[in-house]
Parts: structure tokens; C-alpha cells; sequence
């Protein structure tokens, strides 16, 4: 079924007067995210974030391409992030739902444009080798908030990924395979996350819908920080207005998050370092 | 128990009088006269449509015949014959209402099928609300009707509008499962508080308790039950509900 059937009007009735007593309906606080599982899986840049019962699936892959005329030093970063019907049965194959252009565009300005990857640092051989980064996102179940999650998943596939190690020798490149030398981190700047809240009339916002609390909802909010509290992105398109205070109020808790998801995020980089053999001696 | 796939040839006694339920078609007998109908022919084969294991119950008290039918997991409903349903009406008109069950078509609801209708009183159901009925047809190439009122009495027996509460959609089996006379999961939990309950075989439950807490405490129980994460014992239901309703 392509577009989904409004659910009942005693499912917004329930969940209104819910939120009126500040209960959510999965138990968790106003302000309480789901739980995150960040998985390290398989090869070196694929990344699968649980984030309750939503499910993402972030993989990076490099090849090496001539870059850009007019930008000679710079690689690329590419970001394919379509919403298959594995998600969940209201989104189609092949047409972009209006949430999926939304999610696209949120996570090129997230990561794109606040250069969270440094592209220059991409470069091999300048005018004529540059490495091209394929980020590709599979949404493997919609529980509400595929954005939070997506952005998670991208972020730490990006600080998970290796590049083989190059070897410019006047006009020669040489690959080496992972077996002769041990790959490279990529150059990140920052690691930009998102959090999304959602907005219900005379109500206090609510953190991490989940999917039947945002199809509920008469506004939605998502802000990208990163850890160093800068706000990259701040992203509300239309629905119930919002005052300048309300916003900053968000912004505050938004901070926070941030902050324990990095930090979660770090601990599963750590934690697959330990385990994972890198390099070849 | 035997496990079936889509397409299987199922071989039922066919001595007694048999009934087929969901999953089990009779096939076109490749025998020389094409015309007769499956009981005459003793041989005729029946063919699993579903994946899933081949259940069989034998008739209550006088209806003497077995009935047979591929129980599987799955959460698309597919609607059958005088199975209980919750659904949503989504569109009403001057015959009737349209109500989403979550199946892949719309099932049509007459504005008569309902306990004391006349042309004159017909029922008001407003879109959106949640009704309680039973599909009266179901076939894969028409429209699937539903009724809100029990055929052989004519009285409503709980069918009907479900007022206030909470719906939540599970698989089927889940729902299934809660239908059978003996599953312990809800008098564990009426033993914690009392509260209404309407499970529908198309995968949605809805209840309603005395406060929002006891109510979404079901939720999560049920929820978690589903997953196996909560034993359906009273001992861990009553434990499970005084964590979720604190």
C-alpha cells in the first residue's frame, strides 16, 4: 500500500492525553532517546545502528577517479541514501516518498556541506587521481526516525573506513593492498549527529519519535550539532510555530545528546579497534 | 505436525466431512471429468497456498467435521471467512462505510449490518474510528464485506464501534495466539487490574484499562510478549506490569 491510512482517531486522542501526563507511550520520558546499538560488522566502513527498533545500514566504498577541472585537489563524496520497501511497506521502490527527500537532503548538508570529511585530503595526484567515497545508507527497518539513525550510521562508518595506502612516485601511483600495508582512517574534521524532535499542540516537544508518534504529529524539529557544540543544521519545515526560546531549549538538550551519542560512538570504534586485526606484520 | 510450502500437494483423509481454513485450497481435479466437484472424487488433492505447519482441529459437540488450515507467521492479513477483524473507517457513503483492515484491499461494511439498523436509523461512524466486526466474505476476487453483529442472533455481541483505549498492531500469529482458549497471558494480566480487550486476526489489538499508565503497561507487555521477552506466567506478568506502570 503506497500511502498510509491514518491511524485511528483513538490512537491521537490516547497518545495526546498520554503526552498531557507526560507519558510516552513506550515509557520513556519526553526527553529520553531509544536505545543505541552501534554494530561494526564484516568489512572496514560498514556500520549498522540500531536505534530501537529502527534498523540502518551505512556502507562506504572508495575508487579512485580524475577528479573535478576546476577543483583539481579535491575528492568526492557521494551519498545514496534511497528508502526501499525493506523499510517498511508504505515507501515504493523506485519513487522518492516525500520523507526520503527530506532524510537526503538533511544528510548532505550534515555531511556534506559542514565538510566532515576533509575532501582535500582525498587528493593522490593532483588534476589527475583522487578518491571518490560512495556512502551508501540501507534503511532496513522503519521504527520512526530513520534520519537520527542514518546520520549515526554514516558518521561512524566514516570514522570506521580505511583507505589503502598510496604511493606517488613522480607520475606513478601504486595501491597497496591491504595484505602489503596497512590502510588509512580517513581526515575527519567533526562528526555531525542529528536529533529530531517532534511537536504536538500546547504540548512540550518530544525527543526520537517513534514512527506512529511522528505520523501524529503537527510539527517536527531536527537540529545537527556536533561535539564541539557548534549547530551545523537546524531544519523545520513547516508545522506548528515555535518561538525563539522554545528553539534554544532544544538546542540545549540537543546538546547533550549529541554528546552521549558521540561518546557511544566512540566506545563502539574502541571497542571494535581492540578486536579487529588491521594490519598485517 | 507438518511443515508445508506454497504449492504443496496435502493429502487429508477424506472420509469425514472436512473444513478448510485459511491456507488450504481444494485443486482442480486432473482427473477425466473435469465438471465433478471435489467430494465426489475421492482422490482429489488439496494444495497448500500459505508456508507454515498443517494444523487440524476436530469439530465442538455436534459439528462433527475437522477443519484443516496452514498456520504461519506472517503480518499481512489476508482476510477469511468469519474471522474476527478490527478496522478503520476510512470512507463512508449512503450504502455503508469502507474500513481499512490492513490488507491489501478495503473491506466494505453495510450501513445494515449492524444490530437494530433500519433504512431509517442507520449507524453513525464517523471516519476514523475503530470498529469491531466479522468478515462475512472473503474471497480473493471480490471484495471483502465485514458485519457488525452476529449473524445467527442478530445481536451486536460486542461488535461495533470500540470507544477510547489504544490499538496496537502485532503479527498474526500473536494475535492468534491470544484467541485460544487457554493462552494465560490475559488472565495474568486481568490479574493485576481489570480492562477491556478486542483482539482482531488481523494482527490489531485494542484495549482500554482504567488509567493511561495501566494501559500503555498492556502495551508493553503484550509488546514484549510477542517477542518472547516476558513469560506469559503470572508471576512475571504481575512483575513486568509494576516496572512499566511505575
Amino acid at each position: 500500500m503506497p500511502r498510509e491510512i491514518e491511524p485511528p482517531t483513538i490512537q491521537r486522542d490516547f497518545l495526546l492525553a498520554a503526552l498531557a501526563e507526560g507519558k510516552r507511550l513506550d515509557g520513556r520520558l519526553p526527553l529520553e532517546m531509544r536505545q543505541v546499538r552501534i554494530e561494526f560488522r564484516g568489512e572496514l566502513g560498514s556500520c549498522e545502528v540500531h536505534l530501537g527498533d529502527t534498523v540502518v545500514l551505512a556502507q562506504i566504498t572508495a575508487t579512485i577517479v580524475k577528479p573535478r577541472d576546476d577543483r583539481p585537489y579535491e575528492g568526492f563524496l557521494l551519498i545514496n541514501s534511497e528508502i526501499s520497501p525493506m523499510a517498511s511497506s508504505l515507501y515504493e521502490a523506485g519513487r522518492s516518498s516525500e520523507d526520503e527527500v527530506m532524510i537526503t537532503r538533511l544528510l548532505e548538508k550534515s555531511i556534506r556541506r559542514t565538510e566532515a570529511v576533509d575532501r582535500e585530503a582525498l587528493c593522490i595526484l593532483a588534476g589527475e587521481k583522487v578518491w571518490q567515497l560512495r556512502l551508501s545508507l540501507h534503511f532496513l527497518a522503519d521504527e520512526g526516525n530513520l534520519l537520527d539513525a542514518a546520520a549515526l550510521a554514516a558518521m561512524g562508518a566514516l570514522r570506521h573506513f580505511r583507505k589503502p595506502e598510496v604511493e606517488v612516485l613522480g607520475d606513478e601511483v601504486i595501491v597497496h593492498s591491504p595484505d602489503e600495508r596497512a590502510p588509512v582512517l580517513l581526515a575527519i574534521h567533526h562528526t555531525p549527529l542529528c536529533v529530531s524532535f517532534a511537536y504536538y499542540p500546547d504540548l512540550p516537544p518530544i525527543l526520537d519519535p517513534t514512527h506512529l508518534e511522528s505520523v501524529l504529529a503537527t510539527g517536527t524539529l531536527s537540529l545537527t550539532l556536533n561535539a564541539q557544540r557548534e549547530l551545523c543544521v537546524l531544519s523545520k519545515a513547516g508545522g506548528t510555530p515555535l518561538a525563539a526560546d522554545e528553539i534554544m531549549g532544544v538546542v540545549r538538550v540537543a546538546v547533550d545528546r549529541v554528546r552521549d551519542l558521540i561518546r557511544t560512538l566512540e566506545e563502539a570504534l574502541e571497542r571494535d579497534r581492540a578486536e579487529r586485526v588491521v594490519e598485517v606484520r | 505436525m507438518t511443515l508445508v510450502l506454497p504449492g504443496d500437494t496435502v493429502s487429508l483423509p477424506s472420509t469425514s466431512a472436512l473444513t478448510l481454513g485459511p491456507g488450504i485450497s481444494a485443486s482442480s481435479s486432473r482427473s477425466s471429468d473435469p465438471y465433478a466437484g471435489p467430494s465426489a472424487d475421492a482422490s482429489s488433492s488439496f494444495i497448500a497456498t500459505r508456508l507454515g505447519l498443517l494444523s487440524s482441529q476436530k469439530g465442538k459437540g455436534k459439528d462433527t467435521s475437522e477443519s484443516y488450515w496452514v498456520d504461519g507467521r506472517s503480518k499481512r492479513y489476508i482476510p477469511a471467512q468469519r474471522e474476527l477483524v478490527l478496522g478503520t473507517v476510512i470512507a463512508r457513503h449512503s450504502e455503508g462505510f469502507r474500513v481499512d483492515l490492513g490488507s491489501s484491499q478495503m473491506a466494505s461494511l453495510d450501513a445494515l449490518a449492524f444490530e437494530g439498523a433500519t433504512k431509517r436509523s442507520k449507524p453513525n461512524l464517523k471516519v476514523g474510528m475503530l470498529v469491531y466486526a466479522r468478515v462475512s466474505l472473503a474471497n480473493r476476487d471480490m471484495e471483502t464485506e465485514i458485519e457488525c453483529f452476529d449473524a445467527a442472533s442478530g445481536k451486536a455481541e460486542g461488535f461495533g464501534e470500540l470507544k477510547g483505549g489504544l490499538m496496537i498492531t502485532t503479527s498474526l500469529e500473536f494475535a492468534r495466539q491470544l484467541l485460544t482458549p487457554k493462552h494465560p497471558l490475559l488472565p495474568a494480566l486481568a490479574a493485576q487490574f481489570p480492562f477491556e480487550i478486542a483482539v482482531g486476526m488481523n494482527g490489531r489489538i485494542w484495549f482500554k484499562a482504567g488509567d493511561v499508565s495501566q494501559t500503555i503497561a498492556i502495551k508493553r507487555v503484550l509488546e514484549r510478549a510477542e517477542k518472547g521477552e516476558v513469560g506469559t506466567g503470572k508471576e512475571e506478568v504481575g512483575r513486568a506490569v509494576r516496572e512499566f506502570a511505575a
